[in-house]
């Protein structure tokens, strides 16, 4: 082989690129998000039930949340009809962040697992974590 | 013919994954099997063809020689497009690797009213390309938030850096416009331009229509027909840790998207794709063009029986000077 060092060099840092997380990993298990539902507010309703369902929520809540926004801050308008026809203020602190109270035990679980950063809290200000 | 076998491939992957993931429920084979076998395929094929490529014979340097060679002292010599030191190959194959170089002086010749033949330049082909590369090297860097726990900054920054307008939610990310222009108009150039149609092959249309699946199924999937993120998450750290797991309830475009990638992955080494390998051994581009300052040894030389004037001399010389035939040596 010619310039086979060199050559060999390259593969071995191809090979590392391409195998990169699993030299990372090592194996080790990660443990997945567990996102809180036992704060005192959820505690306290009869039917523990979001503003829409719990499969839409997990997929839409931040097209629901952007929406909300955009109606509040920028046509003032404040109340959300769910499609179950129940009324909601629109508000994440108020409405959201009353029941799921702790950003850290809620929000933060599965944000942090998959690395999103939403900019919520660049504005709204972020609930005080007791412990 | 090629566009439509190519496109015809693509469409059945994407309906062999629907009637395998939806219909049959072999999200494991989908989900776990697939990936595993193509990265193997991928690492041990492009290994494979640069070790081919490492032991083909290197008779004599054959670069291309774009600009003044190094000669004498008052001629100016230009170092990176006629390399003759190891320093100017570098910076020759940074420039070519980084910046594609020697694209960017691609030219294109056009018959035009008069008949005329024209001569011209060609940097939409360079864009479209550096766009392209670039995009996919982001997206793919991007995409190493399901297989890390926790995250690497530089990546998270890269995602930072592609959502930084912010808009929408989920955050849009610039190179999914750049991709998917750069790889529109690529094709359009495939097709439109009748010279280029004229030498296209399905291999040619294949890793398009292909990329463009991933791209477009990629962008449906964070957009509009969204899958539960944790639970893929959950997938790729499984792939990754050996620990393979399939939650239920992710959607089966999240597996359309998979399959093409594996597919991409598996199709790699044995297609022209494997340029990203080959770039970096091609002998036109890595050679030190020093030919006449060090002596090359054509290697499948074997030793020629080699008989002098001076030996047939000393046989026949009796026999010469009989005939009168003058000799060197009396």
């Amino acid at each position: 082989m010619y310039d086979g060092g060199k050559i060999i060099i390259g593969l071995i840092i191809f090979i590392g690129i391409s195998i990169f997380p699993f030299i990372l990993t090592m194996g080790k298990a990660v443990a997945k998000p567990e996102p809180k539902l036992d704060t005192p507010e959820i505690q306290k309703m009869v039917e523990k039930k979001c503003v829409e369902s719990k499969m839409y929520m997990k997929t839409e809540h931040m097209v629901m949340l952007n929406d909300w926004r955009d109606a509040v801050v920028r046509d003032g308008l404040r109340l959300y009809k769910a499609t179950d026809g129940k009324l909601y203020d629109m508000s994440l602190q108020n409405t959201c962040m009353k029941c799921h109270s702790s950003k850290k035990n809620f929000c933060d679980q599965c944000h942090n697992y998959v690395a999103v950063k939403p900019y919520c809290w660049d504005c709204h200000i972020a609930p005080q974590e007791g412990t | 013919m090629g566009i439509l076998f190519s496109f015809s491939v693509v469409v059945a992957i994407i309906l062999l994954v629907i009637a395998g993931v939806s219909g049959a429920g072999l999200n494991f084979l989908f989900g776990v099997i697939f990936p595993y076998i193509a990265l193997l395929i991928f690492i041990v094929g492009v290994t494979y063809r640069v070790v081919q490529w490492g032991s083909s014979a290197v008779p004599f340097r054959v670069p291309t020689t774009g600009g003044q060679q190094t000669s004498l002292p008052w001629i100016k010599a230009n170092k990176i497009d006629n390399p003759t030191t190891s320093y100017g190959v570098i910076f020759r194959m940074l420039f070519e690797v980084l910046l594609f170089r020697s694209l960017f002086r691609n030219t294109k010749s056009e018959l035009r009213e008069g008949p005329m033949l024209v001569h011209g330049s060609e940097k939409l082909l360079w864009l479209a390309a550096i766009v392209f590369h670039y995009s996919f090297l982001i997206i793919l860097l991007r995409h190493m938030r399901f297989f890390t726990v926790p995250v690497p900054t530089p990546i998270e920054f890269l995602e930072f850096i592609d959502s930084f307008f912010q808009v929408g939610a989920p955050l849009v990310y610039i190179t999914n416009f750049t991709i998917v222009i750069a790889l529109l108009y690529l094709l359009y150039r495939r097709l439109a331009m009748p010279q280029i149609r004229y030498i296209s092959l399905p291999s040619d249309y294949f890793p398009l229509f292909l990329i463009l699946a991933i791209a477009i199924t990629g962008i449906i999937m964070r957009y509009f027909e969204k899958v539960d993120i944790v639970g893929v998450k959950q997938i790729t750290m499984g792939l990754v840790s050996f620990r393979p797991v399939i939650p239920d309830n992710i959607g089966v475009i999240f597996y359309i998207h998979l399959t093409l990638v594996c597919t991409l992955f598996a199709y790699f080494p044995f297609s022209k794709l494997v340029h990203m390998a080959g770039i970096f051994l091609s002998p036109t581009r890595n050679l030190a063009n020093n030919n006449r300052m060090v002596r090359h040894v054509n290697p499948w030389d074997y030793p020629v029986k080699v008989r002098s004037y001076q030996e047939y001399e000393d046989e026949f010389r009796d026999k010469m000077k009989k005939s009168g035939i003058p000799v060197e040596k009396e």
